[in-house]
């Protein structure tokens, strides 16, 4: 079984990979920690605290944390959907935590929070239900990112805040287009 | 279903919360229900039957709100999403 002190030691780590810091807030910060280590122990993957999850691995998998929208909010906001992590100059500068919008799209809320699918911004007419028109995931501009400094490339919507790797700043990443080609 | 009503001394309104019983914006929310004296019941979403999610689920959709949490339902009629402070002290006048 997963402890606290666990969830907690992967917490630390995953923030000081990616340049960020956790809640400064101690008891908010226990309270989403022991909400992790509770959803781990129920559903089998540390879902996010501040989601209602479906137990459904398929359908959960982008807001197992780190979520999938944790470093596109904390790039706008300057931290993520529940506040568990922080960026740097929030945290250093003090500055006030308080609840941020929902980035995690329709469609996935669609999926996994109904069998109507119903939405609030896609509310069924009277008796009328909607339905899933595509399972595909939603377009996001994911992008290749690499390293100048140590070659590190990664897949995702924005560069990294610090390289995992080589601890480079963000400045550092340059956008990579990949082109595959057959025989000139 | 599982609901748990706090006892307060501030009974002006009827307070429903529908919360996450690992979330701390939920948490935040039932401190300053509580902290204000606010009478009020809630329900864990998360500890929460099938059944008893889908009549939730239905119940939030019915009143314009989204799948989120905390949503706190006051008086019946006022439907508020997420730890909105202000906006919570303004509807209860606390
Ligand atoms: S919002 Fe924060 S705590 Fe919740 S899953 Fe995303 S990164 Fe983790």
């Amino acid at each position: 079984m997963t402890t606290l002190d666990q969830v907690r030691r992967r917490a630390e780590s995953d923030a000081r990979t990616h340049g960020y810091y956790l809640n400064p807030d101690e008891d908010f910060l226990t309270d989403l920690l022991e909400g992790l280590r509770r959803n781990e122990e129920r559903y089998g993957y540390p879902s996010c605290p501040c989601r209602l999850a479906t137990g459904v691995f398929e359908i959960d998998r982008d807001i197992i944390c780190p979520c999938d929208y944790r470093d596109a909010d904390c790039e706008e906001y300057g931290y993520c959907y529940c506040g568990l992590y922080v960026r740097k100059d929030v945290a250093e500068k003090k500055l006030p935590i308080k609840p941020i919008p929902e980035r995690r799209p329709p469609e996935k809320l669609a999926r996994a929070y109904s069998k109507e699918n119903a939405t609030p911004s896609e509310k069924p007419a009277e008796g009328k239900k909607l339905t899933i028109v595509s399972e595909k995931p939603p377009a996001v501009g994911l992008k290749m990112w690499y390293c100048k400094q140590c070659g590190y490339v990664c897949f995702r919507e924005e560069p990294p805040y610090v390289c995992p790797i080589c601890k480079a700043k963000r400045e550092m990443f340059s956008g990579l287009t990949v082109r595959i080609s057959g025989q000139d | 279903m599982r609901i748990t009503k706090v006892k307060g001394e501030n009974k002006k309104h009827k307070v429903l919360l529908y919360a996450l019983s690992t979330c701390g914006w939920c948490r935040k929310t039932k401190k300053l229900l509580a902290d204000n004296s606010v009478e009020y019941e809630y329900v864990d979403v998360d500890l929460c039957s099938d059944e008893e999610y889908e009549q939730i689920r239905d119940d939030i959709i019915q009143r314009g709100g989204r799948i989120a949490f905390p949503t706190l339902i006051i008086d019946d009629v006022k439907l508020i999403t997420g730890f909105d402070e202000d906006e919570i002290r303004k509807a209860l006048g606390i």
